[in-house]
Parts: structure tokens; sequence; C-alpha cells
């Protein structure tokens, strides 16, 4: 966006030296930073963007005036080879100081665009990962829902860290780079996953949430997952892991289908996305206490039982051709007798 | 230069016009500078093995600094990438040494302890960015690779008692080594990276750095050879 700026500002400023001109086109520039902020459900992500935006343009205008003092340069440098010479060296030092400037400062610009999303207190935070448990039974009118990435992202980084204990206590042995490659894998995939998946579905539904909201509203529905988790990881009893799994997954489940629901217009719209996601929320507890390791261990197994396997064929496949055939006779024999039985 | 300004004399007025009340601001912060320092004395002819004892000894007094973590800027100012590579090169061969005993199995592999330090400094880094601290990425990377020290003397400590003692003696007494050296490192990274937040999000910076740390300590513990 700044380079563009930039050389869509050149072309009316190296033609013209107007005033107005100038005017002129700024003001476009401002009109598209209210069409920019207009859109933005947050006023102070707008706010932030409006001022970055600014800058930018501030920035660029510089720029443009130097580029037009290079040119300048050029036509003054005519009357001599020397001046040409030292001012063509200039013009280049200028140009690779403007691209090193221009790449930090599109650096410094991604972590701004992002800081927005991480604006928040220690107490909204507490507060939030409350209200993941809490269901709201408000349909008629659209839940807020907060546009932020801190806690989500801390809550996935947890989930890891429990995942990992979880395996290791639970006996997996595997090679301890695949454990945590599978853990990672396994909340970023399902919390980015599930988010763009059911993002889609509810652009389909032309339900009213942004993608932004759906990662934060996922994000902190995790949250249940976590403690569930980090209490029966630990404590190894079933009806305990069955009853939190209804109470506080199915409560962080019903916080999210809320949202959704207020969201959403229409009977089958509701359903299929409702459905959906209570099914993919609730399925994925399930999958992470009691299947996860054991698919994991299975692999294993059948990948350390592969070098073993065709041995204990050759051992045992020598007597079991005689072996057979012993079998199959006694076993007619006994058949026959049972016939016989029967018969009489 | 001078042909730039020139140009630049016939939009001097419109700058004014155009952009009143903006103020030409970054967002570029330079905490602590140690640009005058270099320049008093040149290091081009003195003997190579002086360089390199000035170096070891300037690592020493940081580690110095992370065992007894008063609030001073000597970590901060003067950051260097050697310390943490050094600490984190032994984290990660200590641990390997279990695995390779093991028929390859179980223990965390090289790559696996490396990468984790260095991503999660990294993450964590970024995190305390977002929040608006005012540390440089370096300077971040660099305490909180220095911090790991405590751990990397629990784990040399925990190797020592699985070869001495076995058992729950031996639990225990790793339990206990490895709650301290993650306590502590987690003190002194707080009290390096703390000063550089708002007041008011201290809690959320920490919590990655206690994740972090945490992590780190459990690997140490569950290790076995």
């Amino acid at each position: 966006g700044n380079m563009s700026a930039g050389s869509r500002n050149t072309e009316p400023w190296g033609g013209f030296d107007d005033n107005l001109i100038q005017g002129g086109s700024s003001a476009v520039i401002d009109m598209e930073n209210m069409d920019d902020t207009s859109g933005s459900s947050f006023e102070d992500v707008g706010e932030m963007h409006q001022r970055m935006k600014e800058e930018e343009e501030v920035s660029a205008e510089a720029a443009a005036a130097e580029d037009d003092g290079a040119d300048d340069g050029e036509f003054l440098g005519m009357k001599g080879l020397k001046g040409q010479l030292g001012r063509q060296v200039a013009d280049e030092v200028w140009q690779a100081g403007k691209r090193q400037a221009s790449k930090a400062f599109n650096l410094y610009a991604n972590i701004d665009i992002l800081r927005p999303y991480f604006d928040v207190e220690p107490s909204q935070v507490r507060s939030r990962l409350m209200e993941s448990m809490i269901p709201v039974r408000m349909i008629s009118f659209p839940q807020k829902v907060a546009g932020e990435l801190y806690g989500p992202l801390m809550l996935v980084f947890t989930l890891v860290a429990i995942l990992l204990h979880g395996m290791k206590t639970s006996g997996t042995v595997i090679r301890e780079g695949t454990l945590m490659g599978t853990a990672i894998g396994t909340c970023f995939g399902y919390w980015l996953g599930v988010s763009s998946f059911i993002y889609f579905l509810a652009y389909l539904v032309n339900a009213q949430i942004t993608m932004l909201q759906m990662l934060s509203l996922l994000g902190y529905g995790l949250f249940g997952h976590c403690v569930v988790l980090l209490v029966t990881y630990n404590i190894h009893f079933h009806l305990l892991f069955y009853a939190m799994w209804l109470l506080i997954g199915g409560l962080s489940t019903l916080r999210m289908v809320a949202v959704l629901l207020s969201r959403t217009v229409g009977q089958t719209p509701r359903l299929l996305l409702c459905g959906m996601l209570a099914l993919l929320h609730m399925s994925f507890l399930l999958y992470l206490h009691f299947s996860y390791h054991q698919i994991l261990e299975g692999l294993l197994d059948s990948l350390e039982g592969h070098n073993m396997a065709p041995i204990q064929r050759v051992v045992r496949d020598v007597p079991e051709v005689t072996l057979n055939a012993t079998v199959c006779g006694l076993s007619n024999m006994e058949y026959a007798q049972l016939h016989a039985i029967s018969a009489s | 230069m001078t042909s730039a300004e020139e140009a630049s004399r016939p939009f001097a007025g419109l700058s004014d016009v155009s952009i009143p009340d903006i103020p030409v601001e970054g967002d570029i912060s330079l905490p602590v500078a140690s640009s005058a320092r270099d320049d008093e004395f040149s290091t081009l002819d003195e003997p190579v093995k002086e360089t390199i004892l000035r170096d070891l000894r300037a690592v020493a007094n940081k580690f110095v600094h992370v065992l007894y973590p008063k609030r001073s800027s000597v970590l901060l100012r003067d950051w260097d990438l050697w310390g943490p590579l050094l600490l984190c090169v032994t984290l990660a061969l200590l641990l390997q040494g279990g695995a390779a005993d093991s028929n390859d199995q179980g223990g965390p592999q090289f790559a696996e302890v490396f990468v984790i330090i260095w991503f999660g400094s990294i993450i964590i880094t970024l995190n305390s960015k977002l929040l608006g601290g005012t540390l440089s990425f370096f300077q971040s990377l660099c305490v909180l690779g220095y911090c790991i020290m405590p751990l990397t003397v629990a784990m040399v400590v925990c190797r020592i008692v699985l070869y001495t003692a076995s058992g729950k003696v031996s639990f225990a007494v790793r339990l206990v080594v490895v709650t301290a050296s993650f306590g502590w490192s987690t003190f002194a990274s707080t009290a390096f990276l703390a000063d550089s937040q708002p007041s008011n999000r201290r809690g959320l910076v920490v919590y990655p750095v206690f994740l972090f740390y945490f992590v780190i300590g459990w690997m140490i513990l569950t290790f076995s050879p």
C-alpha cells in the first residue's frame, strides 16, 4: 500500500507544481482513508489504521519530493559531467537507502497492524475466560464478540503444553520430535481449520460474523478443553471425564452456539452452523482425551512390529503346515463323530 | 542533498497546507544507546586471546547478573547471543544423551530442544512487542536465553542425581531442584523484562514466559537416561 500510494502520487506531482493539485490529491487520500475505516467494526482499530495511513502519506510525500529532486538534479547535471556523475551516485545511494528504510518501515508497520488485536488488560482476559463458560440466552439480538487474539493464542499454547504432558504421562513411546510436532499441529490445526470452516459455512448461510470474531470465539472456547484435559490427564477416572466433558465442554460449546444463534437468521442455517460447531467441538475433546495417544501407540506398534513379523511368520509357517494337516484331519474326524452322534 | 533541498523548497509551504495538524512522528525507540563507547579505543591490533577473553568475561558477567537478578541494565545494554547459544547447546546435548542410550526413543531430540528454546523465545518477544513493550527484539531474546541458565544447572544436577541414586528419592530431589530453578528463571527474566512493559499488562507478558520455562523444566524433570 505504501509503495503504490507513492507511485500514484509522483505522477501528478511531476507534471504540475501547483498547490491546488497537491491539495486535491491529498484530499483524495483522505477520502480513501474514510472509506477504509468506515468498514471496520472496531473503533480503536480504525483509529490505528487511520493514523498509520497518515504516516504513510507523509512518508510518501517526502519520497515523492525527493524523487522530484532527483529529476531536477539530472536536468541540472547536463551542464557538467562531474556533477551528473555525483548526482547519479547520490541518487543510487538514496534509492538503496529508501529501499532499506521502506523494508524496516514495513516490518514495524506489520507489527503495528497486529497490535490492536493484542490490546487487552489482564482483567479483560480474566472476565472473557469466565464468560467463555457462561452461555447467554439472548438470541433475538446479536451478541457482542470481542475481536482479540491474545487470549486465544495463549490458550492454544497452553493446550499444546497440556497435550505434551498428557502424551508423556500416558506412556506414549514415540520420538519426542513427533510428539511436539503432533501436539502443535493438532492444536493450531483445529483452531485455524475449524475457525475457517465455520466462517466459510457462516458466509454461505449469511451469518453476521467476521473471521477475527470466529477465531476469538473458538479460541476462548478452548479454555474448557484446557481445564478438562488438565484435570483428566492427571486423574484417570472415566466417570469424572464424562461428567466434565458434559458439564464444562458442554457449557463452552453452548456459549459459542448461543453466540452463533444470535447472529444467524432462519432455522436451517442455524441448525447447520450450530450443529456442525457443537459436533466438532465436543468430539475434539473426546478425541484428545481418548483416541489421541492410542492412535499414536497403534501406529508405533505397527511400525515396531513390522520388523518382527516376518521372522515370526517364517518360524511359525513350517510347523503350521503339518499342524494344519493334523488339525484338519482331527476336525474332520470330530465332524464325522458329531454327525454320527446327532444322527443317532 | 542540495538538489533535494532545492526541490523541496517549492513544497515547503505546501506541506503546511496539505497536512496541517499531523505530527510527523514514528514508533521507533532506542532504549539504551551504546554507540559512544565503541570509538574510544581500537581493537584492531590487540591479540586474539585478549579479544576472546574479553568476550568471555562479558558473557560470564551476564551469567552473574542472571544468578543474582538485581535491576540493572547490563544485560540489556550489551546484548549478545553467545551466552544463550552456549546454554541452549549444553542443555540440548545433556537432554540428547539419554535418547541415544535407550534405543533412540523417548528422549527429546537435540533439534527439538533447540527449536523449542529459540522459537519459544521469539514468540514471547513478539508477544511482548505486541503488548506494547519497549525492549528491542534481540535484547529480549538475550534476556530470555540467559535466563535458561538455572534450568541448565538443574539439568546437570539431575544427571548427577540419576547416576548416583534411583527411585523415589531421586525423583524427589529432581523435583525440588527443577522447581527451584524454574522459579528462579521466571523470576530473573521478569525482573529484567517487566520494566519495559506498561505496568498494567505485566501479567499478560509473564504468562507465556512462565509457560515457556515450565515446558523446559518439565522436559528436564521427565528426562530419564
